[in-house]
């Protein structure tokens, strides 16, 4: 007979044999490097990422001091701001749109969602196209209306708004799968109730439909938020920063730092204080948006 | 919700803009593949090509290595599912199935993985799979998203609702945790499962950043760089790059056909628990 004692191991045991190839994985590819990152950031390098002399937090004055970090936050909040609120709005529209018991409606449903199939790349290469000048059909369709075109990417105001019209299409395709979803748990007898009451389209929409779905919604505030602010290809492919540092944001400064200039420090500086918005702007929105969120 | 007959046709119509809408950057790309460059530069705009070639994709193939781009990301997104079906899986059956201590904690540590942005870590892990000689591999693109805390969360949901009888049957007959797993488990998740490969391919075959960073060969690189390669020509030929980008994205937007009903079904499961 085992002891309990010896029994507890050996059950732990097995289970590890289970964890183990995913723990280490984490363990190589996250947690490690989570802790790389922090300590890089404390240390001035070499071209080569070698450790040269010991900085303490003096990287992170000069960080959090310079112009061109603040301008990357705030061209990562406004990116943030147009993106994620829009994207999730439309996203509601055209779900609640594809939410109707037709014939044919998932080839609908299909057509609406496939952006989730879409590459960043892919995507952003498209809007490059519809932004041209003098050749997109943006422009040309301004023009039909009477406006003049718009320098999409050259002007340094439009560039973030260009990026978030971008990447709302790019995430509109899982914003609309997660909605339906949440549109299909949604009791029909409650529209009834409240049609009996005499109530009609918006106001069902903002009494019924938009606190029954706030789960919902607030799944896809926490998710595209934290998305966004990891966006880099879009900005890559189609501003790679500019113009004039615009849409510099704050995972593109730390790729330009890191890869073009080779200072790892300073980057690996970047990179931690992203992590930590990320970590406070998630539980902050666990805190005062999700008290907010109708549960059923 | 049912709709009245008189609302229908305009309920059908607001679908038919709204689909197009969302489309239709696409499909003018596949327009603008079929013309040539001195058609895509005439005024106003054209939508339809006048007389449709192929001559863009015949350029494609000859300017940039395409089939290898295609092989290359086929075999790391294939790599990259493999690894989380197998790591995913055997974790999952150790939350759902095996009794130990430290579990809770084990799992969270396993959900505190996607609070990290991977963003944050990239520096680090580019000097990892640097030193490792990694570089310009396959092991190098793949193995570093070989786990899967969100696979794993959504295998424990649907091993959660396999029926305990089954289970107690199969250890009865003498069935160890790892037979169990093989001959019980997996064939009844087989549709979270799908979820989880159909997802992990996707966004394995869409990543940009790290390939970006770990590739420098030509041989080596995938399909997203490889396209976007096509903008920095010399002469920037817009059929050229939409044919490219037909290329690279018809093999995912036909797996989201295929797959669609398993994506769906498995992102809104974690959806409505997140």
């Amino acid at each position: 007979m085992r002891s309990p004692v010896g029994r507890r191991t050996r059950r732990l045991a097995i289970a590890f044999v289970f964890l183990a190839p995913s723990l280490a994985l984490f363990a190589a590819f996250v947690f490690v490097p989570l802790g790389r990152t922090l300590y890089l950031s404390l240390f001035f390098t070499t071209p080569t990422g070698r450790l040269a002399a010991f900085a303490g937090l003096d990287q992170y004055i000069e960080l959090l001091t310079s112009a061109l970090f603040r301008s990357g936050i705030v061209a990562s909040t406004l990116f943030a701001l147009y993106a994620v609120p829009f994207g999730i709005a439309i996203a509601l529209l055209l779900a609640v749109l594809a939410n109707q018991r037709l014939r044919g409606i998932n080839f609908f449903r299909t057509l609406m969602s496939s952006t989730i199939a879409v590459s960043a790349a892919v995507g952003s290469l498209l809007f490059l196209m519809l932004y041209n000048p003098s050749l997109g059909l943006l422009n040309y369709l301004l023009s039909l209306l009477g406006l003049r075109g718009i320098s999409w990417l050259q002007d340094p105001g439009m560039a973030v708004v260009s990026l978030s019209l971008t990447t709302m299409w790019l995430v509109l395709g899982f914003n609309i799968i997660v909605l339906l979803a949440g549109l299909q748990g949604v009791p029909e007898e409650l529209y009834e109730a409240a049609k009996l009451d005499g109530a009609s389209g918006p106001r069902l929409f903002f009494r019924i439909t938009v606190p029954l779905v706030s789960p919902f919604l607030f799944f896809l505030l926490v998710v595209d938020t934290i998305q966004v602010l990891q966006a880099f290809t879009q900005i890559h492919v189609l501003t790679r920063g500019g113009p004039i540092d615009a849409t510099r944001t704050i995972v593109y400064s730390l790729y330009l730092d890191a890869f073009q200039n080779f200072q790892f420090g300073f980057a690996s500086a970047q990179a931690f204080v992203l992590f930590l918005i990320v970590l406070v702007l998630t539980v902050l929105q666990f805190r005062y948006i999700e008290p907010r969120v109708h549960y059923q | 919700m049912r709709v009245g007959r008189a609302r229908r046709a305009l309920v059908y119509v607001l679908l038919a803009l709204a689909s197009l809408a969302v489309v239709f950057p696409l499909l003018l790309a596949l327009s603008y593949s079929f013309m040539t460059e001195s058609e895509i530069a005439t005024y106003p705009p054209p939508l339809l090509p006048q007389a449709p070639t192929l001559d863009n994709y015949a350029r494609v193939i000859s300017t940039i290595p395409i089939g290898r781009y295609l092989v290359n990301s086929f075999i790391v997104s294939t790599l990259v599912v493999l690894g989380q079906i197998v790591t995913a899986s055997l974790a999952a059956f150790a939350f759902v199935f095996l009794e130990f201590r430290w579990k809770t904690a084990l799992f969270f540590i396993f959900l505190s993985t996607l609070m990290v942005p991977w963003e944050a870590t990239i520096i680090p892990n580019y000097m990892t799979v640097r030193d490792l000689g990694w570089l310009d591999t396959y092991q190098g693109l793949a193995v570093p998203f070989m786990a899967t805390a969100f696979g794993t969360f959504l295998l424990r949901q649907s091993f959660l609702q396999i029926p305990r009888d089954l289970r107690d049957a199969a250890v009865i007959d003498g069935a160890g945790p790892l037979r169990l797993l093989a001959m019980v488990v997996i064939p009844l998740a087989r549709p979270a499962l799908g979820t989880v490969a159909v997802y992990g391919f996707l966004s394995t075959w869409n990543q940009y950043f790290w390939p970006l960073l770990v590739t420098n060969q030509t041989l080596m690189r995938t399909t997203q760089i490889g396209v976007v390669q096509l903008r920095f020509e010399e002469t920037l030929r817009w059929g050229l790059v939409m044919a490219g980008v037909m290329m690279i994205a018809l093999p995912t937007l036909a797996l989201l056909v295929i797959g669609q009903r398993q994506l769906v079904r498995g992102l809104t499961a974690g959806a409505v628990k997140g």
